[in-house]
């Protein structure tokens, strides 16, 4: 449903988005994580065809965004980072113009619209000016206006900015129930956003794909081995030497273990995708040191979002 | 076509819910039959003064003074410059705001295209310049019942007008797609209007062909026939084509987005 390849941006000399990758497939919910200034936006405005590519393709809907941008635009339901909201219009009267302009049928229009204010809960303001809305309401009728021609694919940019958590998790729930047939992109920078929503993650960090797949197949990525558990007895200074010798270990701290020194908790940092268990328990129990635990850390998504993004950031500066 | 009717409903609308549409017809109307009213007073008096001279000099069958020429001809030179201040006003927000408050975002990500948009907003505006210009008609009716003004050169004055105005609110137009700070398209929008108006002054110090091409491009050098009850072709080819060509480049504006890679 939306296809992106080696897709890239450059304002000026400044490179918002180089070269990404991925695909979202029918009925998916792709979260956008990022930190600030990260390219999401950019990213969502190519897919919109807001703006053009500097380089590389991007095909939605079966169509591509440059060649054949009427008919993706069609196909599309957006929602901006900044809700495109006119203040003077009361809420029905602005999903009447929006209905219009995307194209859906006369005859469909009041009834797409009443449906669509009861499912994003704005019917009690139907008559209301929008300038007169709270924050929180008007990011509701940007998704109103997302949603009211019933597009096949939805892009959101930070859909939940600016709501209470009630709020916040109604619309959550929202998105849910609109993925099914639709293909949703949201973005966003919160990650229980992502891990709650979505069906699978792309992270990008400085226009660039830090990491992709779904909450658990990221996870299950990053547990090969990136942080090791260990219980460990004998002398401090000789089992860290050992454990420095082992081929793909990054870095090691130890704290007391549960029965004071005689056993040390050590947490083993590795290279990422690289399994060391094997080889350090065999290099362990060798050199005669007890052996007590061994296992992966489990990492949450939140460690692996500043992970990979903070990663990203030191590699660049190197 | 029905994109284009729902920008064109959506830009009235917004015109009609603000003060704006109403402060300027307001505005205009005050000031053009404040206009009239001493032109008015101007004819009398000429009237006045003519005929005690014709007394005088014993010339009973002098024809009397020409409404037409004297008042109502006057009338459309002095308004039109009205409008050349007025204008950029009706247009300074037609895409300035969009950009400003993130709807263009909206209309540019809509299965609509430039070409529907443009006239969409173009023909709202021209629409309730009409309006306005309309409400001068009571003006030729209030000498119509007081004197007997040839309808054939009002008639024609009117069309020069429409032609003139929709040149104006184009240029205006152009101005508001080039930035999304309002005040700026309002600048800008009196700056060239102004040039275009004032082009033929600085005709008298150019050159024989310089000379002929700025003369081609003033406004009042084509508005004059109008206004004397004559339509000419070549004057309504001239507004015709002026509109097209700055509105082609408003579009070209409005594109530039997309293709600036
Ligand atoms: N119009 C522009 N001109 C120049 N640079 C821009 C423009 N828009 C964005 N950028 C730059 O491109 C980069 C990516 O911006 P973008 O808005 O896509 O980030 P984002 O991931 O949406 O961030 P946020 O979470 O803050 O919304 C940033 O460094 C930003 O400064
Ligand atoms: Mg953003």
């Amino acid at each position: 449903m939306i296809e992106v390849s080696n897709l890239s941006k450059d304002y000026g000399n400044v490179t918002a988005v180089a070269d990404i990758s991925f695909r979202a497939d029918p009925g998916q919910i792709l979260g956008f994580l990022g930190p600030n200034g990260a390219g999401k936006t950019t990213t969502m405005r190519i897919l919109t065809c807001f703006l053009p590519p500097s380089g590389g393709t991007a095909r939605v809907a079966g169509y591509d965004v440059v060649e054949q941008s009427m008919e993706v635009r069609r196909n599309i339901g957006y929602l901006p980072e900044q809700p495109p909201l006119y203040d003077d219009m009361t809420v029905r009267s602005y999903l009447q113009f929006v209905a219009r302009i995307k194209g859906l049928a006369w005859e469909r229009i009041d009834s797409r619209i009443d449906e669509t204010m009861e499912r994003t809960a704005v019917t009690h303001y139907a008559g209301t000016p929008i300038g007169q809305l709270s924050k929180g309401y008007r990011q509701r009728v940007g998704l109103a206006q997302a949603l009211v021609h019933d597009p096949p694919v939805l892009i959101l940019d930070e859909p939940t900015v600016g709501l209470d958590p009630k709020q916040i998790i109604e619309i959550r729930q929202l998105i849910r129930e609109l993925g099914g047939d639709r293909t949703v992109i949201l973005s966003t920078h919160i990650l229980p956003e992502v891990s709650m929503t979505c069906d699978k993650i792309v992270i990008i960090n400085n226009g660039r794909i830090a990491g992709e797949g779904s909450p658990e197949s990221l996870m299950a990525q990053l547990r090969e081995g990136e942080a090791l558990r260990a219980l460990i007895g004998g002398e401090v200074q000789a089992v860290e030497a050992v454990l420095r010798g082992i081929d793909g270990v990054v870095d090691i701290t130890h704290e007391s273990g549960p029965d004071g020194d005689t056993e040390r908790v050590y947490t083993i940092t590795t290279k990422p995708g690289t399994d060391v268990r094997d080889t350090v328990a065999r290099t362990i129990v060798n050199r005669g040191f007890g052996l007590r635990e061994l296992r992966p850390l489990d990492m949450s998504l939140e460690d692996i979002y500043l992970r990979l993004t903070t990663e990203e950031v030191i590699a660049e500066d190197a | 076509m029905r994109n284009m009717i729902a920008v064109y409903n959506k830009e009235m609308r917004s015109y009609f819910v603000s003060p704006v549409a109403y402060v300027i017809a307001g505005v205009f109307l005050f000031l053009s039959g404040y206009l009239f009213r001493n032109i008015l007073m101007q004819f009398n008096y000429w009237s006045l003064q003519f005929a005690q001279r014709s007394q005088m000099m014993q010339m009973g069958g002098m024809p009397t003074l020409n409404l037409n020429e004297m008042v109502i001809t006057q009338f459309f030179a002095v308004t039109d410059f009205i409008w050349l201040l007025i204008v950029p006003m009706l247009t300074m927000r037609l895409f300035a705001e969009e950009k400003k408050t993130g709807t263009m975002e909206l209309l540019m990500t809509s299965p609509v295209s430039t070409v529907e948009l443009l006239l969409g907003k173009y023909l709202a505006c021209l629409s309730l310049y009409a309006m306005i210009v309309a409400m001068t008609l009571v003006y030729h009716i209030i000498l119509t019942v007081y004197g007997s003004p040839d309808w054939g050169p009002i008639a024609t004055g009117y069309v020069g007008y429409l032609l003139l105005g929709g040149a104006f609110i184009s240029v205006g137009i152009l101005a508001s797609s080039l930035t999304e700070n309002q005040i700026v398209a309002v600048l800008l929008g009196f700056g060239m209007l102004l040039l275009l108006w004032l082009i033929d002054w600085s005709a008298s110090f150019a050159g024989p062909t310089a000379a002929r091409i700025l003369r081609y491009l003033s406004f009042i050098e084509h508005l004059q026939g109008f206004q004397r009850g004559v339509i000419d072709t070549k004057n309504v080819v001239f507004y015709l084509s002026f509109i097209f060509f700055s509105l082609f480049l408003t579009t070209r504006v409005i594109e530039s987005r997309r293709w600036r890679r």
